[in-house]
């Protein structure tokens, strides 16, 4: 804010408020509703002169995509708004949910918290990369299957975080797995049958 | 409807592959040419009056496209806007801004004066009934009952002050819920003569606490305007009923709304009927002239995403020998938030009444306005706090009187069309549709092997205890008199159109199946439409309040019906003979015993569309929606259509249960409480999805034992600031913190008042949840161990170190 508020008037001002919450150690501020602590979001950023190089190329579902990337854009901004992947959802904004779940080099990351620059000569792939030539991969085909979702919002981020768990270990138990995806919320909560689903899909795949 | 083919079997619904594959849509999914981005200003105070507002640095800014304040929106006499000029709770928007993207609208907020005059505030329902506690209006602190007629006009009355005297305040001190006048009351019985007769009168205070929605999906919205059309993506519990929600908030007629929200990432009650923030993208694109995407943040979701009432109950009940409940005095504090009027409190009181039974029972009731966020239904609004505030205390009287917690219950059950409530306006007292919860607390109690474990419950090995626990969850279960609208077209197939949001419970794809199956269809050949008013779509239910299945089986049960009647019509004018000579089946209208006659749908379908009038929609019933009536004429001549108002009578209140069983381990070395076991029982009538019905039970049961173990609302209570915002400050259940298998089951016995038989099962999960793992608890550790909720570890461990309930007894968001 770059004028403070008449302090005069007002008993309280909210820039007094602000800094006697701050003193308490609540959690508020006037910049609580911000993309980022920072204040900053991914659109518009003017590179500096000195900035890394923004127009990369990026390995997306095994297509080599050109894309222009501000410096602190994050992997599930360019996704989403980008490259037109909107499978990838933002449930959090900040690694709390998982929903953003995507492989990098076969690996599950949350991609809300990724910065895209850093996946520059790596292999992403999406909740759209998954199925090839027609066919469901076999997680998702178990998925289907066992209806494993409801309102499915954070079944692309499971989906993910599962298919990256079974190439490490592509036999495990129902605990093993859940371990592996329990990074990932879901609020419909029927757990249960998620884990189900996936398990199975482990199994499909052991199959393929 | 015998032999069902659909209704009771497994499916895979149509939008599976979608959502697998990543192209279901939600609304932040939608991009439209020249879309801006836009961001909330929120009131950093929990209470505030606007002074004055400078935007002119802001507007100053490139790419700064727009900005929408309070003055911009229709007024309600009071009611909720989606931006204020006196903001009620901390976080609550004050205005928009629209701009090329997110991180320019961002700075554009952060360069707005917003001259704040802090205001009194009060942040717990109890601070605000001490005398010369803080009102959190100027205008007052509770509401009053409700209007007569319903829910009444827009804007409610204003609240009234209502202060309790110090004397009153006294039980405090014991910490005990004092009473004082409350807003509303009934009764019914001999409350004196109960508790007279009563070998033991228990008197217990519970704290229910509050928690935030939380859908995974926000409420996101993306709008623009079209030929003086408004199109909006959005994220809704209803699309039919969504629409005239946001006509009055936007300000313009509901055929002026193009409303798309074809999935649904999660609502629980907070995206009823559209949400009202809604109004900003709408409005802010009119404003900027260009398409406006409002992504809301979980930050924001925190704020304004609706959050359940708690409640603080004082129950004083009184058992016979045998477990009877003689009589039953129930006062509830409840916590409106800033907005509402909310009536979480009524249903809890009528939940008590019904799951319990009180010959006697009398409910008083005030509910509190706070500066907090403001509440919505939350899945199972009331008889949820219900069965947190009530169980503990049956659990603690069938111990003093030794008798088996399913005993107690079984003998306290509603039974078939059981009497509940005060006398209502018709003199009598309502009755249930019917009840079958005694059959499911024995099924339940056979399937969980309940003997074998509460023979090992109470017993320490080691650090660890083991305990077992019960609860009926009860909620309303079904609402009529929706439509339905469909065709049977010369293609061959059948095309359902639904009104329903698409939430995952896969209900909007069960209805259709009942109108298959009236129309013998095979369920290849339907086509479910949905999620798109410009697709046309008759006027449904909210599916909110487990209403759909019951209320649109029903409606389209009626559309089927008409249908199947004009194609007999058809058949019979054709071929000669009366209608009812004809049946279907093989995807033909045929002599009955003679499959081969007659004609086959696409030969009916053909002959509609030439006989016109009825038969293909361009005459409909008088007394279906106008919303219905313009789906019908944008469907008219495409086939032979069935276009119905649920007009079947129902005689009772619709009522689901479903019986949770649970089994808890708890560390009295750590206090760290781990769920074993679970079961879920459901009484919700006939089983149309049986894989879908176990999700819900299950799911259901989830969001009750989060709230028995974990997630609660935190406020500073000093500066009125919430401290759980997020996921990460009230953590829901993860994968891990339930059993490594779940059970559920439902004892499939339809309701004698609807002809399909079904009933809701949404939200009375959610008790049995709750309360089954709260008495497990009580069971493993004692009784007097906790009277509040979430039961953590340091509640636990405080509590066993000392003897003693050693928790804060009355204060709320602690």
């Amino acid at each position: 804010m770059d004028q403070p508020p008449s302090e005069a008037r007002s008993g309280v001002s909210r820039r007094a408020f602000i800094k006697g919450v701050i003193a308490s150690g609540a959690v508020a501020s006037s910049a609580a509703y911000l993309f980022r602590g920072s204040g900053e979001t991914i659109f518009g950023q003017a590179s500096a002169p000195e900035s890394v190089e923004r127009l990369i190329t990026l390995n997306v579902n095994g297509q080599m995509r050109r894309v222009d990337v501000i410096k602190q854009e994050t992997l599930a901004m360019t996704l989403r708004y980008k490259l037109g992947l909107t499978g990838t959802k933002i449930g959090c904004d900040r690694a709390e949910c998982g929903a953003c779940t995507v492989l990098v080099d076969d690996v599950p990351h949350y991609s809300c918290s990724m910065l895209t620059h850093s996946v520059r000569g790596r292999r992403v792939q999406t909740i759209e990369g998954l199925a090839s030539g027609g066919q469901l991969h076999p997680v998702q085909q178990a998925v289907v299957d066992e209806q494993g979702f409801q309102c499915a919002f954070c079944m692309p981020g499971f989906v993910m975080a599962a298919v990256g768990f079974f190439k490490t270990n592509p036999n495990p138990t129902r605990q093993e797995l859940a371990h592996g995806i329990s990074g990932n919320l879901c609020r419909c909560q029927d757990y249960d049958k998620i884990l189900t689903s996936l398990m199975r899909g482990g199994e499909y795949m052991r199959r393929t | 409807m015998a032999e069902n083919k659909l209704i009771g079997h497994n499916y895979t619904p149509s939008d599976l592959v979608a959502k697998v594959t990543g192209r279901a849509r939600y609304a932040e999914d939608f991009r439209a040419d020249g879309m801006l981005f836009c961001k909330l200003l929120v009131s950093p105070m929990p209470h505030a009056r606007v002074r004055s507002i400078d935007t002119s640095a802001a507007l100053a800014m490139p790419g700064v496209k727009a900005i929408l304040t309070a003055d911009d929106l229709p007024d309600f006499g009071g009611a909720e806007k989606a931006l204020t000029n006196e903001p009620f709770y901390a976080g609550e928007p004050i205005l928009a801004v629209a701009a090329v993207d997110e991180v320019t609208a961002a700075e554009a907020v952060e360069r707005i004066n917003v001259d704040l005059e802090p205001m009194a505030f009060v942040v717990d329902p109890l601070e605000s009934l001490r005398p010369g506690g803080p009102n959190a209006r100027t205008t007052g602190n509770a509401w009053g009952p409700p209007m007569p007629g319903g829910q009444g006009p827009n804007a409610p009355a204003p609240p009234k002050t209502i202060k309790w005297t110090e004397q009153q305040f006294a039980d405090a001190d014991e910490g005990r819920l004092p009473i004082g006048e409350p807003g509303e009351e009934w009764s019914y019985g001999d409350l004196d003569a109960g508790f007279k007769s009563a070998a033991i009168v228990l008197d217990e205070t519970f704290v229910v606490q509050s928690t935030g929605h939380h859908p995974m999906e926000t409420r996101s919205a993306m709008a623009y305007w079209q030929n003086g059309k408004l199109y909006l993506h959005c994220s809704t519990q209803s699309v039919a009923q969504t629409v005239p929600a946001v006509a009055r908030w936007v300000g313009i007629e509901p055929t002026q709304i193009v409303l798309i929200s074809e999935y649904t990432g999660g609502g629980f009650g907070s995206k009823g009927g559209g949400t009202v923030s809604m109004a900003i993208p709408a409005l802010l694109s009119k404003k900027a002239n260009a398409p406006v995407m409002m992504r809301i943040s979980r930050d924001d979701e925190s704020y304004i995403g609706r959050a359940r009432t708690n409640m603080t109950g004082r129950v004083k009940a009184g058992f016979a020998k045998d477990g009877r409940i003689t009589a039953l005095d129930l006062f509830i504090v409840q916590d409106n938030g800033s907005y509402g009027p909310m009536g979480d409190h009524r249903s809890a009181g009528l939940a008590a009444s019904i799951i319990y039974q009180p010959p006697a029972m009398r409910w008083r009731a005030i509910s509190v306005l706070t500066n907090t966020p403001p509440r919505s239904q939350q899945r199972s609004p009331g008889p949820m706090q219900a069965n947190g505030m009530i169980e503990p205390l049956i659990t603690k009287a069938a111990k003093q009187l030794g008798i088996d917690q399913v005993e107690i219950r079984k003998i306290n059950s509603p039974v078939g069309k059981a009497i509940y409530g005060p006398v209502g306006p018709t003199g009598q007292r309502p009755r249930l549709t019917s009840a079958f919860v005694v059959e499911a607390l024995d099924k339940g109690k056979e399937t969980f092997r309940w003997d074998e474990r509460k023979a090992y419950s109470g017993q320490r090995r080691g650090s660890k205890v083991r305990g077992v626990g019960v609860a009926v969850g009860p909620h309303g279960a079904g609402s009529i008199g929706f439509d339905s609208l469909m065709t049977i077209r010369p293609d061959g197939k059948l095309y359902v159109q639904s009104g329903v949001g698409n939430l995952g419970t896969h209900s909007v794809m069960d209805l259709a199946r009942v109108a298959a199956e009236v129309l013998a269809m095979p369920w290849e050949k339907v086509e479910v439409v949905w999620g798109d008013t410009g697709k046309g779509v008759p006027w449904s239910c909210l599916s909110v309040g487990s209403q759909t299945t019951h209320a649109m089986t029903r409606a389209n049960f009626a559309g089927a019906n008409d249908a199947k009647r004009k194609l007999q019509e058809i058949a019979a004018r054709d071929l000669g003979g009366a209608p009812d000579d004809y049946e279907l089946g093989n995807e033909r209208v045929y002599r009955r015993g003679s499959p081969g006659s007659g004609m086959s749908y696409i030969q009916a379908a053909k002959r509609a569309i030439e006989l016109g009038g009825k038969y293909d929609g361009h005459e409909v019933p008088d007394d279906v929606n106008a919303m219905t009536k313009r789906a019908a004429a944008m469907h008219a001549g495409l086939g032979v259509m069935g276009v119905a108002k649920d007009n079947y009578p129902r005689n009772g209140t619709t009522y689901s249960f479903v019986v949770g069983f649970a089994e808890v381990e708890v560390d009295v070395e750590t206090g760290k409480v781990t769920l074993i076991d679970y079961l879920g029982v459901g009484d919700v009538g006939t089983v149309i999805n049986p894989r879908s019905l176990l999700a819900q039970i299950k799911g259901g049961s989830c969001l009750g034992i989060a709230h028995a173990l974990q997630q609660k609302w935190v406020f500073d209570q000093k500066y009125g600031l919430m401290v759980s915002r997020r996921f990460h400050y009230t953590k829901p259940l993860t994968i891990l913190d339930i059993p490594v298998s779940m059970q559920a089951d439902a004892v499939n016995l339809p309701d004698p008042e609807t002809p399909v038989g079904a009933r809701g099962v949404g939200e009375p999960p959610v008790g049995a949840g709750y309360g089954a793992v709260l008495n497990a608890i009580a069971d493993a550790v004692g009784v007097d161990v906790f009277r509040r909720a979430p039961v953590t570890s340091d509640l636990v461990l405080m509590s066993l170190e000392n003897g003693r309930r050693m928790h804060e007894p009355l204060q709320a968001h602690v």
